[in-house]
């Protein structure tokens, strides 16, 4: 890659520590919330938003917008530090995360948070409210793209497999799925819960084009993002491989760091691994 | 005096190990929530006898319809937004209509689940369930009740759904009482002959506190714990219209279509014998927040339940 685009994922290299940090502050604020799931789920949405999307936080409602509707929608902080970056809403808002009297719900709401498409966090049903969208785009002739990050967990979910189907028989080529592959849900690993392997070869036998790389490298998302919106006639799956807990060691890939938010000596650690982390990137 | 505080969760999860020995057709199922449910003490105790749904509680459901069928007593367990109306009808075709032998375990029922939003604050299950014939629907108050009522469960048989919350809930009952517990027969906690408190679940201690309060101005409640939503306990409605001429009905669900619709339905047919209100969630969606900032916001603490009273009946 040239150095016009080395400037690039260092921006986004960024962001996403940036993005981190707030997740990190918010949920420690809070005293709840899911930060794993959250955190291996930033470099894909920070590319989007700050990269591939056309979108305008000064018009939210823009009927030619391109769409993201996060159907994980536990991993809400994600998006909302995002939006708020993007400048949808004050960034002040970010602390009043999951508090009575305050905008920023546990999980996304539409009614009430600009820049939220869907409601979720009943696991299971973003793919088909994606499907809706991308149907509308194609009756409406508009030449928007409608983004959807799922978890990898919530593809346990029959719903997910009717929306698979529906995608696939509708040549959705306006749609793509992003998959959390962070290979954790509650009781464990998802492989030990309710095997979902192979992954992979279930998505292309429901008519998907599947492409796959690493979810935290930014090169990659954006190659893939650009592979997926060429495809023709049929949805694309792009597997992010991730780790659960990303950007801090002792959340990485530990269960335990699904639903439960850091103590104070966890929010400093973690803070510390972030900053350093973000020095390193700004020097060089 | 500070209360003893304990998690009907966990006195399900412990209740079910000690049904689960005595009873080797007993199985149990969850969706990718057990260390919530705390249907994890059954599974590491019985793992064959315990069977992980992952997320996908249409699932599960059917499949402890399939496993009662041949004998088994089904529990089922999940948050009870995701037990209830994510799977609407899977219990009313494989479950109700059927009249399996399943019973839904579910946690995380009402406001006080807290701050994860409306979107995981149950307040339509009662409702939801009531409607269901053959479906038999609990809200134990505390833990000791909790218990009593699923060895109740696990013995009687029939299609039933049980919802405690998420906290750690005082104790009302100590830890061997209400041996004498009975299906469809609620419980005078305590007496008083001047309005009855009609409460379930979570609602029953505030209801209690709420009678302190009113003591104070030498008003006498009596509160009724009423466990089972349904069958409802026709006779001790009928009776409290009579002795205390005055009804409050309490409940951490929607006003509409649980126990205050319940008490209401009866009391309607004869001919309206007192003066009655429903205390509940006005027909709305809530908001993330501190369970006690929740409970204080949308008019069901105590505070709320002794105005209550006094409006209604001055
Ligand atoms: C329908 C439904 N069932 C259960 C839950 C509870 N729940 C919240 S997150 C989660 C695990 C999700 O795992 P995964 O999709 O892998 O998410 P991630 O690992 O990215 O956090 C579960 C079971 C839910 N939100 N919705
Ligand atoms: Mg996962």
């Amino acid at each position: 890659m040239n150095s016009h685009n080395d400037e690039l994922i260092k921006k986004l290299d960024l962001i996403s520590v940036k993005i981190r940090k707030h997740i990190i502050e918010m949920l420690y604020k809070a005293k709840s919330g899911h930060p794993g799931g959250s955190l291996s789920a930033v470099d894909a949405i920070v590319t989007l938003y700050f990269h591939h999307m056309r979108h305008n936080a000064k018009k939210p409602d823009d009927p030619d917008r391109d769409r993201f509707i996060l159907s994980k929608g536990h991993a809400a902080p994600t998006l909302y530090a995002i939006l708020a970056e993007c400048g949808y809403f004050d960034v002040k808002e970010l602390n009043g995360l999951r508090e009575i009297n305050r905008m920023l719900q546990g999980h996304p709401v539409c009614q009430h948070i600009p820049g939220i498409e869907a409601s979720t966090g009943s696991l299971g049903h973003g793919l088909s409210f994606a499907n809706g969208v991308a149907l509308a785009g194609k009756l409406d002739k508009k030449d928007y793209n409608v983004y959807v990050m799922l978890g990898d967990g919530e593809t346990d979910e029959g719903q997910i497999w009717e929306a698979a189907s529906a995608a696939s028989h509708y040549k959705l080529d306006n749609l793509t799925a992003l998959l959390d592959r962070n290979f954790l849900q509650i009781d464990g690993n998802t492989e030990d819960v309710l095997r979902l392997e192979s992954v992979r070869e279930r998505w292309s036998s429901f008519g998907w084009k599947v492409i796959e790389i690493d979810g935290h490298d930014i090169k990659q998302i954006i190659e893939s993002l650009h592979e997926a919106d060429e495809g023709k006639n049929q949805p694309t799956m792009i597997i992010l491989n991730t780790v659960k807990g990303k950007g801090i060691s002792f959340m990485e890939n530990n269960v335990d760091f699904h639903g439960v938010p850091p103590n104070e000596l966890e929010y400093k650690l973690a803070m510390r691994e972030l900053n350093a982390l973000q020095g390193k990137l700004e020097g060089f | 005096m500070s209360k003893v505080m304990e998690n009907p969760r966990n006195a399900y999860g412990e209740t079910l190990v000690e049904l689960g020995k005595k009873y080797s057709n007993l199985v149990v199922l969850d969706a990718d929530l057990s260390k919530s449910t705390k249907t994890v003490i059954f599974a590491k105790k019985y793992p064959d006898r315990f069977f992980e749904m992952g997320i996908a509680e249409a699932n599960m459901m059917s499949t402890a319809a399939g496993l009662a069928s041949c004998g088994k007593i089904s529990f089922a367990s999940t948050f009870a937004v995701f037990a209830t109306g994510r799977v609407y009808d899977q219990i009313r075709m494989d479950i109700a209509y059927s009249n399996a032998n399943v019973k839904i375990f579910a946690t995380h029922g009402g406001i006080s689940v807290g701050k994860d939003g409306a979107s995981h604050q149950m307040i339509e299950d009662i409702a939801l369930m009531r409607v269901l014939p053959n479906m038999m629907v609990f809200a134990p108050s505390d833990a000791t009740q909790t218990r009593r009522l699923v060895e109740r469960m696990a013995t009687k048989y029939g299609p039933m759904y049980a919802r405690v919350g998420r906290a750690s809930a005082p104790l009302i009952y100590k830890k061997d009482d209400l041996k004498d517990i009975e299906i469809g027969r609620g419980i005078i906690t305590e007496d008083g002959y001047d309005v009855s408190i009609i409460a379930c679940g979570t609602m029953v201690d505030y209801a209690l506190d709420a009678r302190k309060l009113l003591s104070k101005e030498s008003i006498k409640a009596r509160v009724i714990d009423m466990h089972t939503i349904k069958p409802i306990d026709k006779k001790l409605v009928l009776k409290c219209a009579k002795e205390t001429n005055a009804i409050i009905t309490a409940e951490e669900h929607s006003v509409i279509g649980g126990l205050g619709s319940a008490v209401s339905e009866i009391l309607a047919e004869e001919g309206c014998p007192c003066k009655f209100r429903r205390m509940g969630i006005q027909d709305i969606f809530c908001e993330s927040g501190e369970p006690k900032d929740l409970f204080a916001k949308y008019g069901l603490n105590a505070n709320h339940i002794a105005k209550t009273v006094k409006e209604l009946i001055k």
